[in-house]
């Protein structure tokens, strides 16, 4: 069955950045605590506890209406959208349209830089934040 | 070479009398390493070894090194200063974002100089420098300063570093600490002081750089799974995740060991009630980490407090460890843990060292019932044990309000010498830490780079069966050099036994680093001789420390002391270091 990422339990979150280096090194090849597909912040300062973004793999996903050139398409079983770099013209439209924020522009490539619902950050979770879960 | 995947070191040198920085590409520094041996060759260069820690020209340098971000725990820094304190130049260290937001800001040290007309705060990363204006900030505590300036910076909100100076960096008090995140310090020897000095109230770092794997990524994927698996899966680090450093009170305890009502005992009556075990059961909140570091020793305690006659309460979070625990409870003789926690917030607050502190506290304590001091001098009637006295007490440390007070806000030992009671001082370099282990430690401390427990661990020889001298001295310098080569690259000393030679060189040199990977025993020879010579040119003399009779009186895990033993070692030691 197809799952999803959820960050199921960010009351745990300790702040190691863990999951996101874990992006940056897998999936994209960095040395990073921003080019990441999850991205995790305190807020309010450290007191307040962590929130993460990323995305939640929406039906009829916003940021696939408004690319103009087809880079961001949905995945077929609702598992978030795929992205293609060819296609992309660095017009960051994907990134204003997303209502949680989850996509984030590449200072360096000017690349979007979304969730790809891999998974591979979840091992990496000392405390089980997150988990791919199963599709409705 | 080595080094085709690294371009040159990036140094950031501030000019605060100016408010202007300028970058510098080093690649001759690289076969420093980084963190200690690299803050210590700056120094070299931009040091003012002879002039006083308070002269304008004096840096403080904050250094990271070339495995930060590389690997877990890889996860602090390495502040190099001439303390205000001891005199001559010192380190001290603190993990929080601080290590990653240099790191992604391409910064591998910042250098701070001169002193600001007028007060002012730095915000500076990968793409922005600015000096501005802190006049509004002046006077403020530690965490009201951060939370300002969270909401006035917009950058890299929820993932950036803010280091912060309280009441007592601004009055000059020589163990006035620099708070980092919150729950961080580079707390020893009185870099908040050299802040204070500088007119400079905070420094916000963020950065978002990305860099490249080094090589095709593969190995150091493949490294980096190990350690991480190392350190997650094997149980070696849960102790620092479960009940965190305060486990070692009732250990310290059982062993004859906790420092108590200024060190005239070593076991606290009161143990149980500041214990690991009291502050997980009772007060304990939640662990965080720093960043980079799955392990997650941060202890946070909730401190409640009833302000009002009505069932009214505010709380807030406070970070607490055994040196905190030990100095605001067994050694002043105070418990429960929810006492010791308000003067924790309390020395939070103002911006001072907590071991300094308590420690001073309890030296004016007993200087007080022995008659030396009045109510005129201490302004409250301290006694062991009266919480809200003390409170008073460390507002006192911090705002200097009289001749008493001023001194000491220089160390306990300067107020000793005006009033009597050196004898009973506990201090070695600086205010002790909490293990009364016996000769190796109290000789180890009070010799030591940093004077603290964290040089070279005399405390755990102090656990074996009594040595011989030339064992303990050559214990003393082998654990210094590997600890030289943890801060160095830099990290966690809580992962000193992750991070053995054999791990740090493949990690070197699957980082991209394998030059540096070369004969680490030789070159952290060389380099730990290095570091201890710049410590010397700037007024270091080991021949001058002295071991205050407290320190020979006590009884240990050993039973009496060996006091023969101690002042061998002590010279023994002098001596070995004197020839570097």
């Amino acid at each position: 069955m197809a799952k999803v990422l959820r960050a199921v339990a960010m009351e745990r979150c300790i702040g190691c950045y863990a999951c996101m280096m874990a992006c940056a090194r897998l999936v994209h090849g960095s040395l990073s605590w921003s080019r990441s597909g999850i991205y995790v912040r305190s807020v309010g300062g450290l007191t307040a506890g962590f929130e993460a973004s990323y995305c939640l793999a929406c039906p009829r996903p916003p940021c696939v209406a408004v690319c103009p050139t087809g880079a961001l398409t949905e995945r077929p079983g609702g598992r978030g959208v795929r992205y293609q770099r060819e296609l992309c013209l660095r017009c960051a439209a994907c990134v204003g349209a997303c209502p949680v924020k989850a996509i984030r522009q590449d200072r360096e490539t000017l690349e979007p830089v979304v969730c790809l619902h891999c998974g591979r950050c979840v091992p990496f979770c000392p405390h089980a934040c997150l988990a791919m879960v199963a599709m409705d | 070479m080595e080094n085709n995947h690294h371009p040159p070191l990036t140094i950031m040198i501030v000019d605060l009398e100016r408010g202007a920085c300028r970058l510098q590409k080093r690649e001759d520094l690289r076969e420093k390493m980084g963190g200690s041996s690299l803050a210590a060759a700056l120094y070299r260069e931009y040091g003012q070894p002879g002039e006083d820690a308070f002269a304008p020209g004096q840096p403080l340098i904050f250094a990271i090194g070339p495995l930060t971000g590389y690997y877990p725990l890889m996860s602090k820094v390495v502040l190099g200063f001439k303390s205000p304190y001891s005199g001559d130049y010192v380190e001290t260290h603190a993990g929080g974002r601080l290590a990653l937001a240099l790191r992604f800001s391409g910064l591998d040290a910042l250098i701070i100089r001169g002193q600001s007309p007028r007060p002012v705060y730095l915000v500076l990363g990968d793409n922005h420098f600015a000096c501005k204006e802190a006049g509004h900030l002046w006077g403020m505590d530690a965490g009201i300063t951060a939370r300002t300036i969270r909401t006035s910076e917009p950058q890299g909100r929820g993932q950036r570093s803010i280091l912060r100076i309280g009441p007592a960096g601004e009055n000059l008090v020589k163990y006035a600490c620099i708070n980092v995140d919150t729950f961080r310090h580079f707390g020893r020897l009185g870099a908040g002081a050299v802040m204070g000095s500088k007119k400079l109230k905070a420094v916000m770092v963020s950065g978002s750089r990305s860099f490249p794997l080094p090589g095709d990524g593969k190995e150091y994927r493949q490294v980096y799974r190990q350690i991480y698996q190392r350190i997650t899966g094997s149980g070696a680090m849960a102790k620092y995740h479960d009940l965190g450093t305060p486990v070692n009170v009732l250990v310290l305890n059982g062993l004859h060991s906790l420092p108590t009502r200024n060190l005239s005992a070593t076991t606290f009556e009161g143990a149980e009630q500041i214990s690991g075990e009291y502050f997980a059961e009772k007060l304990l909140l939640r662990q965080i980490a720093c960043s980079g570091c799955p392990v997650g020793c941060i202890h946070i305690g909730l401190l409640r407090e009833k302000f009002g006659p009505e069932h009214e309460y505010y709380y807030k979070q406070v970070s607490y460890d055994h040196e905190p625990i030990f100095a605001m409870g067994s050694m002043l003789g105070l418990a429960p843990g929810e006492a010791v926690m308000l003067l924790l917030d309390e020395a939070e607050k103002w911006g001072l060292d907590v071991i300094s502190c308590g420690v001073a506290l309890a030296w004016a304590t007993e200087a007080r019932a022995a008659g030396l001091v009045g109510e005129a001098e201490t302004l409250v009637p301290l006694a062991f044990g009266e919480v809200e006295l003390y409170r008073r007490a460390i507002a006192a440390i911090a705002t200097r309000p009289n001749e008493f007070y001023r001194l000491l806000g220089e160390g306990t030992a300067a107020a000793a010498a005006r009033y009597g009671g050196a004898e009973f001082a506990c201090v070695l370099g600086q205010e002790m830490a909490g293990y009364a282990t016996g000769p190796v430690f109290f000789v180890s401390q009070a010799l030591g780079f940093r004077y603290s427990h964290l040089d070279s661990a005399g405390y755990q020889l102090d656990q074996q069966k009594k040595p011989e001298l030339a064992q303990a001295l050559v214990y003393l310098e082998k654990e210094e050099r590997q600890r030289l080569m943890l801060t160095c690259l830099v990290a966690c000393l809580f992962a000193r036994n992750i991070y053995d030679e054999e791990t740090v060189a493949t990690a070197l040199s699957a980082a991209g680093f394998a030059g540096l990977a070369q004969d680490l025993e030789g070159r952290f020879s060389l380099l730990q001789r290095e570091r201890w010579q710049i410590k010397k040119e700037s007024g270091y003399d080991p021949s001058r420390i002295s071991i205050p009779l407290r320190f020979q009186e006590v009884k240990t895990l050993q039973g009496p002391m060996d006091t023969a033993f101690m002042e061998k070692l002590r010279s023994a030691y002098a001596e070995k270091i004197a020839g570097y």
